[in-house]
Parts: C-alpha cells; sequence; structure tokens
C-alpha cells in the first residue's frame, strides 16, 4: 500500500462557462503536474461542453478566511447603507438618475 | 462534554434547522463529520465499482449506438466517483486512505453492484431501475446539509437523467422484439427487482441512523418513503414495456394512492452486505487489480512532474 505521501497532489478548478463570462470554482481533483491537471479537468468537468477555458491551481495555493472570523469581516458592511443608492433621497420627477 | 460544545452544538443544530449549508472549515460535531466521511466515501465507492458491472458489457453491445451510450454512462459513474471523493477529501481523509478501506473491504459500496450482469437485457436494466433509484435518492441528497455533497449531488444529478432513459429505450427495444427479447428483458427485471429496492436501505424501523439523518438533514426522507416513491413511479413504466414484476402481492391501494408491494428478503440484503454477494469477491478483485497494476503509472507521472518542477526552478534561478 502506498503511503499518502505518494498521493498526487489536490488542484482546485475553475471554469469559464462561456465567453463573457468570469471562470467559477468548480471543484477539485488529483493530478501529478499542471498539464495533467488540465487535462484531468477537462475530463471530469467538461464532458457536455461546460466550459471554454480552465484555470487549475494546486490547493496548497489557496488561503482562505477562516468561518469563525466572519463576523468581524463582513458585519461591518451591513449597516452601511449610505453606499447604496437607494440611501439617498432625490424627488420622483427626476429622471436618469 | 464542555459546557463550550454544548453550545457549539447547539448553535450547530440551529443552523441546521435554519437550512444553512454547512461548509468543511465550518465547526461541526465529530460524528457529523465522520458520518459524512463514511457516507459520501461509500457513495463514491458504488460510483467506481459500479462500472464494473456494465463495463462487463461495452465490447459486447448490440450495435454502435449503444456502445456509445454506455461508454458515455460509464464514464460519467467515474466521473461521479471523482466529484464524490473530493467532496470528501475536504473533511480531513485523504483519497489514498479512502481507496485503502475500498481494497481492504472496510468500507462498503451499494450492494446491487454485487450481482452479476449475466445479459444484454441487464444493462437496460440497470439503467432502467438502478440508475432510476439512485436519482431518487441522490434529487433529495441535492437539498442536503453539507455543502460539498450537495454541490455534487446537483453536478451528478443532471447527468444521471441520460443514464436512466439510455437504459430505458433498451427495454423498450427489447421488450418490444421477439418474444425471445422479450423474455430476457423479463429475466433481467425478475432477477434486479428485489436488490433494486433494497437500494433504498433497511426498513425505517430497523435503520439505526435515520433519526440523525433526519435531525442533520443529511436525508430529507426516509428509506420507505423513497421505496415507496420508486414503486409507484416504476410499476407504470414496467407496465408500459409489457413486463410484469416479480411480486405476487403487488397491487395499487386506492386509499393510500400507493402501490401495496411483498415482504423484501432482508437475509439476502443482510448476506450481500456482509460479502456474500454472487460478486462481491470478484468486484473486489478487480478494483484491487487495477490499482496495483496502476502503480507504476501514478509513481512515474508523479516522478515525471517532479524533474519537471525542479527544472523549472533551476531555470528561473
Ligand atoms: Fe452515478
Ligand atoms: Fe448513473
Amino acid at each position: 500500500m502506498m503511503s499518502k505521501n505518494n498521493e498526487w497532489p489536490i488542484w482546485e478548478v475553475f471554469i469559464r462557462s462561456k465567453n463573457g463570462l468570469e471562470h467559477r470554482h468548480v471543484g477539485s481533483l488529483h493530478a501529478a503536474g499542471e498539464e495533467m491537471a488540465l487535462e484531468n479537468a477537462r475530463d471530469v468537468y467538461t464532458r457536455r461542453q461546460e466550459g471554454v477555458s480552465i484555470w487549475v491551481v494546486e490547493s496548497k495555493h489557496i488561503h482562505a478566511t477562516n468561518p469563525s472570523e466572519a463576523g468581524e469581516l463582513f458585519e461591518p458592511a451591513a449597516d452601511k447603507v449610505y453606499r447604496h443608492p437607494t440611501f439617498y433621497d432625490l424627488p420622483e420627477e427626476l429622471k436618469h438618475i | 462534554m464542555t459546557q463550550k460544545e454544548i453550545s457549539l452544538e447547539e448553535q450547530f443544530q440551529a443552523r441546521i434547522d435554519r437550512g444553512e449549508s454547512i461548509e468543511p472549515k465550518d465547526w461541526m460535531p465529530e460524528k457529523y463529520r465522520k458520518t459524512h466521511i463514511r457516507q459520501i466515501s461509500q457513495h463514491a465507492h458504488s460510483e467506481v465499482v459500479g462500472m464494473l458491472p456494465e463495463g462487463n458489457w461495452i465490447t459486447r453491445t448490440p450495435n454502435l449506438r449503444r456502445k456509445v451510450g454506455l461508454l458515455a454512462k460509464v464514464q460519467d459513474e467515474a466521473g461521479h466517483g471523482l466529484y464524490l471523493y473530493s467532496a470528501a477529501e475536504t473533511l480531513g481523509i485523504s483519497r489514498d486512505e479512502m481507496f485503502e478501506q475500498l481494497h481492504t473491504g472496510k468500507a462498503k459500496y451499494s450492494s446491487i453492484f454485487n450481482y452479476p450482469t449475466l445479459s444484454w437485457a441487464d444493462i437496460g436494466t440497470i439503467g432502467w431501475l438502478v440508475d432510476g433509484a439512485a436519482i431518487i435518492n441522490q434529487v433529495m441528497l441535492t437539498r442536503t446539509s453539507f455543502g460539498p455533497y450537495a454541490r455534487a449531488m446537483v453536478r451528478i444529478c443532471k447527468e444521471e437523467s441520460f443514464h436512466q432513459r439510455q437504459g430505458y429505450e433498451i427495454m423498450i427495444g427489447l421488450s418490444h422484439g421477439t418474444p425471445e427479447q422479450k423474455e430476457m428483458a423479463q429475466d433481467a427485471l425478475n432477477r434486479f427487482w428485489w436488490p433494486s429496492l433494497m437500494m433504498f436501505g433497511p426498513k425505517d424501523d430497523e435503520s439505526p441512523n435515520t433519526e440523525m439523518s433526519v435531525k442533520w438533514k443529511i436525508k430529507r426522507k426516509t428509506n420507505d418513503e423513497l421505496r415507496q416513491q420508486f414503486i409507484d413511479i416504476t410499476i407504470p413504466q414496467a407496465e408500459y414495456l409489457g413486463l410484469t414484476v416479480p411480486d405476487p402481492d403487488l397491487k395499487w391501494n386506492e386509499e393510500r394512492g400507493h402501490y401495496d408491494f411483498g415482504a423484501i428478503d432482508w437475509d439476502e440484503f443482510w448476506q450481500v452486505v456482509k460479502g456474500n454477494g454472487p460478486c462481491n469477491k470478484e468486484r473486489l478483485a478487480a478494483r484491487n487489480k487495477a490499482w496495483d497494476e496502476g502503480a507504476w503509472v501514478r509513481d512515474a507521472a508523479l516522478a515525471h512532474a517532479e524533474k519537471k518542477a525542479s527544472k523549472n526552478v533551476s531555470k528561473v534561478a
């Protein structure tokens, strides 16, 4: 039985579903290197023309926010209503603004 | 259990009750993590082992239309296995650990794949019944509480409907064909009907995990509810084919608005689960052979990638 260190690294896969749209994370897979990761991503995630472009990045290079810090990171934006257009009172007869 | 853990558990349950998704890095009870690792990896194993009985017929399809369909279906099942292994890995188990559990027989997979595919009609029946049963289970799981599992299910469900349709098309061809072909279709249905009903798992009152599954919104319907749903959907499809399910007690119950059906042989089910089904040994042997014979490929690919990477580094330096 092979040890865990012999496992091919994990890659995260991002796919542009069609021209004009952004790449979106679709999942992950194992591959020995970047070329194989792209080939595997094509076979695993685009069997029905789900994409026109693929990015892969080794999972170890992804840094993520910690869920326990979500409150302090994202809640401060909740009471900043003045960042939204509806906060500002303008007469209704005004057009194109 | 400490005070802090109790409150974390309560908070966790409150999130589940609100219908929130649980993501891999969120706090979760150890039991929730373990249950998911087990369930998702066993689901992945089922997809992978499920390729074996169908793969048995790829070289013997009656024509090219059937061959491209079956080949594409089996490729999809490989993909399903990969989506699910990835989802399980987010909980901290490695791919190799999961393979080891499968190859040593420690992990279970769906018992249905321990039955042999004796005739071409079996391939039609598997697409129709086995994928049909899987669809019912998997559609429910698209709303399961663990995010990566639910998302894998959405992707899988999009692909499954073609699997069932290709199977049913095979069944139409056979059951509306010559008397011999129809007999072959009936024989396949006879053999796969009861094992298909067993796919939904033990009866609710004998299923120890039901309560926890419902509480954590892993499953939103019980085994018996799903089984009944499957029977109600499938009987009219069998009638369309002019085939009869091998159950003398099957009868429409006007009052319940469901079909009544006969007793399932749970002894057979547990025998197969314990490893004594007709093909358990063959399936495990095939998986182990593929794994062992692929070892040099995995090692060579890794060595090649490492060599290439070190060349790139020296170029940059
Ligand atoms: Fe599948
Ligand atoms: Fe399928």
